[in-house]
């Protein structure tokens, strides 16, 4: 029953239905936050009747007097016991849906359309926090940091926009929250602009947008306001629906890491031999030039292939087979990469890293380091620096990394790691440390260079 | 070759939401077989897992799956839902395991609960995880959704389980960009949610897209129901009725595959894909708020369960 009037398979559609975008929040409840999320969950219609009733009865209950929307996201026991937002919780919503419309739809078509989906990581605020911070934001397109207009820039609003920069998410929204209660005043708006902004230039931010907003009262969050003649920007979902994000995929030098091999030995594919993974970066097609690594030996590519077919072309974040022109032996964790730019083959590794675990980071601490496809045995040589999330002071003399700190680490590996910049790719810039004696994640490295 | 590519080409790049949840998914399920010895994937014959199982054909083809299939069998199970299962594994000519409760009631390690709100729902998780300890199962992938319950929003994509098959949600590894921490010791293991970040709408897509056939009863049909508690649950040997419970005729359809004692029926004229598709689209209710008395317990009932190693 192929055929069906829905586009699939091979070729990428020229129009896609519809994009994802992945954005991370990070605040506490007096900033709005939850109240934020609320609203564009409740005007994009989509928390459901039974989840806003349980909202409500849950909040009469707990006597909080108001609709209490941080219930819809705190969702395990001892956060509502404790009103307080402890780990990620993730939210789904879209524009243009079927559920936005008057009527029911009538076609499969109608039904399914929708301008984006959007996937909310919500991560808590504070600074003990700032691990969840980091995982949040580890996958996010955009980032929304909210500021209380009334308060200026806090240092969480600093620490917030540093791990965005940290993290490398393209976008930065910076939500100016609480405007209903300085009189919309834009001169308010625009000092904070001006501190943020100063701020911000000692940061990596690729893309940032300040947006007046109330969340309370609706003011610019899905329609733009009334109350702020003089904001001529756009509202925060428009933002959030127009933003360009295709650009932000690493479309040149290709990268492949090798997660699995087929090899069926049936007898209808005696000799099959495909390398199964996702593409990291850059463009594939059938007979582009490749090396595999770390062998470096030399080849072409035969096809793409995927359940639904052999393909023209795998860009990221794909998932495809290789089937490549010579035999070549090759197992997870190598690389299949583009011929002219290449990743380095590193046994040294310089990154900045989140320390995750209760148990500190020292030098001379042995971790197993997670990269791509490939684990190694590592050892952390030396600490060069600590940084303070909040005044980007680095300390020089720091001993160790805490839990929630992050500093500038010297790694040493037992095996090369085939690595770019994280700035320049977070698929193959990025690692994580486990400890072999708990098996816990415990470190988050973006990594600056290699040898 | 270095592929140069310019602004204007990137718009030929992109991907729907659909294609990036699937290729995510992928790499999930690839990542799985790669790091763990003895994956296995639990399937119920609903929609989320019949998705799973089209993953992984997307994922291991023109491989067989590097696991078997495990059903866990309450024998409370619509009929039409045992006999899809039998034939979707036959068709895909992989490995089938079924977990039986009543076997786990005959030998003693679970006591059959009585009346006429007796379930089978709670003593799944002892069947469940007896069978990942007698086959050493080392992971075990599940069709749970974040978007399905406040508990499961919480949830990681490798989500550990001690040796007592129990979930602790607040000591959860980090888990960042795409690197999973599959490392376990023996007798723990770990879940897998390769659609955590799907919604049911987007399942419904997948299933109009690769066009998957799912279970009749998730389309109108006729039957003798009765309504309690505010839904209405099939006419079944497996439920007793209280007095003043009175059976009646009318078309309805499932939202969600489970028991027959503690899944509810919606009341629908919805015969085909599109139908349920438009239908869905425009509901203003959670699938499971609608139709899993499992879930109304009390207020954590899903964190709950999933503490002590349910799905």
């Amino acid at each position: 029953m192929r055929g069906h009037a829905l586009e699939r398979g091979g070729e990428p559609m020229s129009r896609p239905a519809s994009e994802l975008l992945r954005i991370a929040t990070a605040g506490s409840v007096d900033d709005g936050k939850s109240t934020l999320i609320g609203r564009l969950l409740h005007d994009t219609k989509s928390i459901l009747e039974d989840q806003l009733e349980h909202v409500a009865q849950t909040s009469e209950r707990r006597g909080d007097g108001y609709l209490n929307l941080a219930l819809l996201t705190d969702g395990l026991r001892a956060e509502r016991e404790q009103g307080i937002t402890i780990d990620v919780a993730y939210r789904y919503f879209q524009t243009g849906s079927a559920a936005t419309l008057e009527q029911a739809p009538a076609t499969l078509e109608a039904a399914f359309k929708s301008g984006r989906k959007f996937i909310i990581a919500d991560t808590p605020g504070h600074e003990q926090y700032t691990r969840n911070m980091v995982t949040g934001a580890s996958t996010a397109d955009l980032s929304i940091v909210l500021v209380d207009a009334r308060r200026g820039v806090s240092e969480q609003t600093r620490r917030h926009a540093f791990i965005a920069s940290l993290l490398r998410i393209p976008h930065l929204v910076v939500a100016v929250n609480k405007m209903d209660l300085v009189d919309y005043s834009e001169q308010a708006f625009d000092e904070i602009v001006a501190e943020v902004t100063d701020w911000a230039t000692r940061l990596e931010i690729a893309d940032i947008v300040f947006i007046p907003i109330s969340a309370l009262q609706g003011d610019n969050v899905v329609e733009r306001s009334a109350s702020m003649p003089w904001y001529q920007g756009p509202s925060l979902l428009y933002h959030l629906e127009h933003v360009v994000i295709a650009t932000d995929r690493a479309m040149s030098d290709v990268r492949f890491p090798v997660q699995w091999v087929i090899r069926p030995m049936s007898d209808e594919h005696h000799d099959y031999r495909g390398y199964a993974g996702q593409m990291a970066a850059g463009v594939l097609r059938p007979g582009s030039e490749v090396v595999v690594l770390p062998s470096g030996r030399r080849t072409r590519v035969r096809s793409i292939d995927s359940y639904d077919g052999e393909l023209d072309v795998a860009f990221p974040t794909m998932s495809v087979t290789l089937r490549l022109e010579d035999e070549i032996d090759i197992s997870r964790g190598d690389m299949i990469v583009d011929a002219e730019e290449l990743p380095t083959v590193a046994r040294e590794i310089e990154a900045m890293v989140c320390w995750m675990s209760e148990e500190p980071m020292r030098p001379g601490g042995r971790y197993v380091v997670h990269h791509t496809t490939r684990s190694a045995k590592a050892i952390v040589d030396r600490l060069e620096y600590r940084v303070d999330v909040n005044t980007l002071e680095r300390d020089l003399d720091a001993p160790q990394l805490a839990l929630n700190e992050i500093g500038r680490v010297h790694l040493r590996t037992s095996t090369p790691l085939l690595v770019d910049p994280y700035a320049r790719n977070r698929a193959t810039g990025s690692f994580i440390l486990i400890d072999e004696s708990t098996n816990d994640t415990v470190g988050a490295g973006m990594i600056r260079s290699g040898r | 070759m270095s592929v140069q590519v310019s602004d204007e080409t990137h718009a030929h790049y992109e991907l729907s939401h659909l294609q990036t949840l699937e290729a995510e998914s992928i790499f999930i399920m690839r990542e799985v077989a790669a790091q763990f010895e003895r994956p296995v994937l639990l399937f119920s014959g609903g929609k989320d897992s019949i998705v799973l199982m089209r993953l992984a054909e997307k994922a291991f083809r023109p491989g067989r799956f590097p696991f078997p299939v495990m059903h866990v069998d309450t024998g409370h199970n619509f009929p039409e839902v045992i006999e899809f299962r039998d034939r979707l594994v036959e068709q895909l000519g992989e490995r089938l395991i079924v977990a039986s409760v009543q076997d786990s009631i005959d030998a003693g390690r679970v006591r059959e609960e009585t009346g006429p709100r007796a379930s089978r729902n709670r003593l799944q998780t002892t069947t469940l995880l007896d069978a990942i300890a007698q086959h050493g199962f080392d992971a075990a992938f599940g069709g749970a959704r974040r978007d399905e319950e406040r508990a499961r929003a919480k949830e990681r994509v490798f989500s550990f389980r001690d040796d007592f098959g129990q979930w602790d949600p607040k000591q959860q590894r980090p888990e960042l960009w795409s690197l999973y921490n599959g490392r376990i010791r023996r007798g723990e293991h770990v879940r897998i949610f390769p659609i955590s970040n799907w919604t049911e709408l987007d399942v419904w897509q997948y299933i109009a897209q690769e066009q998957l056939e799912v279970p009749s009863i998730y389309y109108a049909h006729t039957r003798q129901v009765f309504a309690r508690d505010g839904m209405l649950y099939a006419v079944n040997q497996h439920i007793e009725l209280i007095d003043g419970e009175a059976p009646f005729e009318a078309s309805v359809r499932y939202r969600t595959v489970g028991d027959m004692t503690c899944t509810g029926a919606v009341r629908s004229s919805a015969t085909t894909l599109t139908e349920v598709v438009t239908e869905i689209a425009a509901t203003r209710v959670t699938e499971r708020g609608e139709t899993r008395a499992d879930d109304r317990v009390s207020e954590a009932a899903m964190e709950d369960r999933k503490r002590e190693g349910y799905f």
